[in-house]
């Protein structure tokens, strides 16, 4: 395995070059590009439906691609599908341990599965059980262990080859926020080993974790970059907070005030996407004051992650999806 | 004095032996929205069927729309609707036809059941649906058509157990605004949430953890909670970034984000350049130092690390 070589000459661990999936006449896929880095953390964010298990599918070498082409650490996803196999990692939330076998034997139960045996065995075992921080639990039931430790010993259990790809799908949906924040740090750690990670998920507290984002919609990529380029990025106009009473009239009326695209209620506050932010705070306040709206509090806010993702695919949300 | 709908003291539930709700006091105010809100297994479920009346508590009194749940579970039921996280369509009806069928188990006033469903499809982003079978919609689309169900008669409180739990945040907005509009008209909604940042969005919440009440108060209330400030640095090397800051004085916790460093100090306007000086110093590329609005994840953490801080607050 040491002679093959990791990535595809150019430093990119996975390369998709207009991958296209049908299923009969609809597309999942529809001729998607990206490339992701040795040892980087990358997300696909997109909406239930979107294609994002389709796409990982075909770069687990479980699905052949209808049209373009997917190499992972330089092997082609179509024609390689069981050496692409050998080298990936999968782990999702509503990943499979055996609650009633012991921890040890949850991890033996897949270095079988994995091929990994003899003296390999214990030394991986033994690896996994440290960078789970389950050390000691080995004989502990698993259904006894507490959401963030069965979640830390799935990934250990996918893990145990080494594979030089991890594919995390919604890995820490429903996860306290103590045990998640832990989980990343050991995914953080394993990137900086050299692992390459692609992350498939529509929580934004985990997109938050990626080094770098493709949003899909509907089978495409509509945008790309780092976390922080794609919130700078995604929204044409400004966003306001509106502090104002009485809050739903004031939402009704705003709504249909000069230069504002988009308003919504935000717990005790109004959001407000406006074309312009400075022109916006100075004539908005007259305007509802006339209709009798006390007005408490504008300031500028920056759109969050989520704001993004709703402002890129939003449009698309009344075209027919298909069942799941 | 109060309008409280719902009134909880002193709540506790166990399932053999092991306790899932623990001494829970809180109440809800007539119009308002209450988040229900930890990760799994915190007792978020088993809260609501107490106050669904379809669980009896082990102690505690419950009081909801004015009635004794405890004494009398069926008093409160005409007036609360209970969508449950299995909510039960039929797969072999048409959107359509399951709202019929709960309009009519509701006994909803048969001149009001048209207006009523166009109105909750169409702020769903479901109407093009409606002669669908129900079986063939997406995850996300049963979820919505679940609420459509609950809220086709008019209740007085809302019981909504993860509603949006696997829905993506286009339809989650849709979901949020129709709670908003039945508020506006009155209505009361206790909702649960594993989503820390969908408590942004209640009025008023009860952070559980273990079956025992870590806050309960507004979103601005906890994270008051939170000494200091949350800074954001941007990095194209955030690993490396957090470790150089980690441990120095008046840094309270580090974490790293995909392009950036998240960032706890104690006095930003003394911290932020000693900071720079420091990133400096470590030759590690970064771009600016900004001030974030503490996340109601933030303030969970630190709870969860200060449990009496949130005791005080409440």
């Amino acid at each position: 395995m040491a002679t093959e070589p990791a990535t595809s000459g150019n430093g990119a661990s996975i390369v998709v070059e207009e991958l296209v999936k049908r299923f009969g006449d609809f597309i999942a896929v529809n001729a998607v590009s990206f490339q992701i880095r040795r040892g980087e953390i990358f997300g696909l964010l997109g909406p239930n439906g979107s294609g994002k298990s389709t796409t990982i599918r075909m770069l687990c070498g479980l699905l052949t691609p209808t049209a373009g082409r997917a190499r992972v650490v330089g092997l082609d996803v179509a024609t390689q599908a069981e050496a692409v196999r050998q080298r990936i990692g999968y782990m999702s939330q509503k990943f499979s341990l055996y609650n009633d076998l012991r921890v040890v034997e949850n991890l033996n139960f897949f270095a079988g599965l994995y091929g990994v045996k003899g003296s390999l065995l214990s030394e991986r075992t033994e690896w996994a059980l440290r960078m789970a921080g389950l050390a000691g639990s080995e004989q502990t039931l698993t259904r006894e262990l507490a959401g963030g430790w069965k979640q830390r010993l799935a990934l250990g259990c996918a893990v145990l080859h080494r594979p030089q790809v991890l594919f995390l799908d919604e890995p820490t949906a429903g996860v306290d926020p103590l045990s998640r924040r832990q989980f990343w740090q050991l995914i953080h750690e394993m990137a900086a080993d050299g692992v390459t990670i692609l992350v498939t998920t529509h929580y934004m507290d985990e997109a938050e974790y990626c080094n770098r984002l493709a949003l899909v919609d509907a089978g495409r990529i509509v945008a790309a970059g780092t976390p922080t380029a794609i919130k700078r990025t995604a929204i044409a106009g400004d966003l306001l907070l509106v502090e104002c009473a009485p809050l739903g009239h004031g939402l009704d009326v705003i709504k249909s005030a000069p230069g504002v695209l988009d308003a919504a209620v935000f717990g005790a506050v109004l959001h407000v996407v406006v074309s312009a932010a400075e022109r916006a705070r100075t004539e908005l306040p007259a305007y509802l004051n006339a209709q009798g709206i006390r007005v408490d509090r504008i300031d500028a806010i920056a759109p969050s992650l989520e704001d993004a993702f709703v402002a890129l695919t939003g449009g698309s949300r009344l075209i027919d999806e298909p069942a799941q | 004095m109060t309008d409280a709908i719902v009134e909880v003291s002193g709540l506790s539930k166990r399932f053999g032996g092991v306790p899932a709700v623990d001494d829970l006091s809180f109440t809800a105010q007539r119009g308002e929205i209450l988040g229900l809100v930890g990760p799994d297994g915190a007792g978020k479920t088993t809260t609501l069927r107490v106050l669904a009346g379809i669980l009896p508590a082990d102690a505690g009194s419950v009081c909801v729309a004015g009635g004794d749940v405890v004494r009398d579970p069926e008093a409160a039921k005409s007036r609360i609707s209970y969508m449950p996280q299995q909510f039960g369509l039929y797969e072999d009806l048409t959107v359509d036809e399951n709202i019929r069928f709960y309009a009519a188990l509701f006994e909803v006033d048969a001149r009001m059941r048209e207006p009523r469903a166009a109105q909750l499809l169409a702020a769903c982003g479901m109407s093009p649906f409606r002669r669908r079978l129900a079986g063939l919609l997406s995850g996300g689309m049963k979820r919505k058509l679940g609420l459509v169900c609950a809220l086709i008669h008019t209740p007085a409180l809302l019981l909504l157990d993860e509603p949006t739990t696997g829905v993506d945040p286009v339809s989650r907005r849709e979901f949020w605004g129709i709670l908003y509009s039945l508020v506006f008209e009155g209505a009361t909604v206790v909702i649960s949430t594993a989503y820390l940042d969908e408590a942004e969005r209640c009025h008023r919440l009860l952070l559980l953890h273990r079956g025992r009440r870590l806050f309960y108060g507004t979103p601005a209330g906890l994270k008051r909670m939170l000494p200091g400030a949350v800074l954001a640095v941007n990095t194209p090397e955030p690993q490396k970034l957090e470790a150089a800051i980690t441990g120095a004085d008046g840094v309270l916790t580090a974490m790293a984000m995909g392009d950036a460093v998240h960032v706890v100090v104690d006095d930003p306007a003394r911290r932020i350049p000693e900071m720079r000086r420091r990133i400096e110093a470590a030759q590690l590329p970064f771009d600016d130092v900004t001030q974030l609005e503490a996340s109601v994840e933030d303030a969970f953490v630190y709870a969860i690390s200060h449990p009496e801080a949130g005791r005080e607050a409440a």
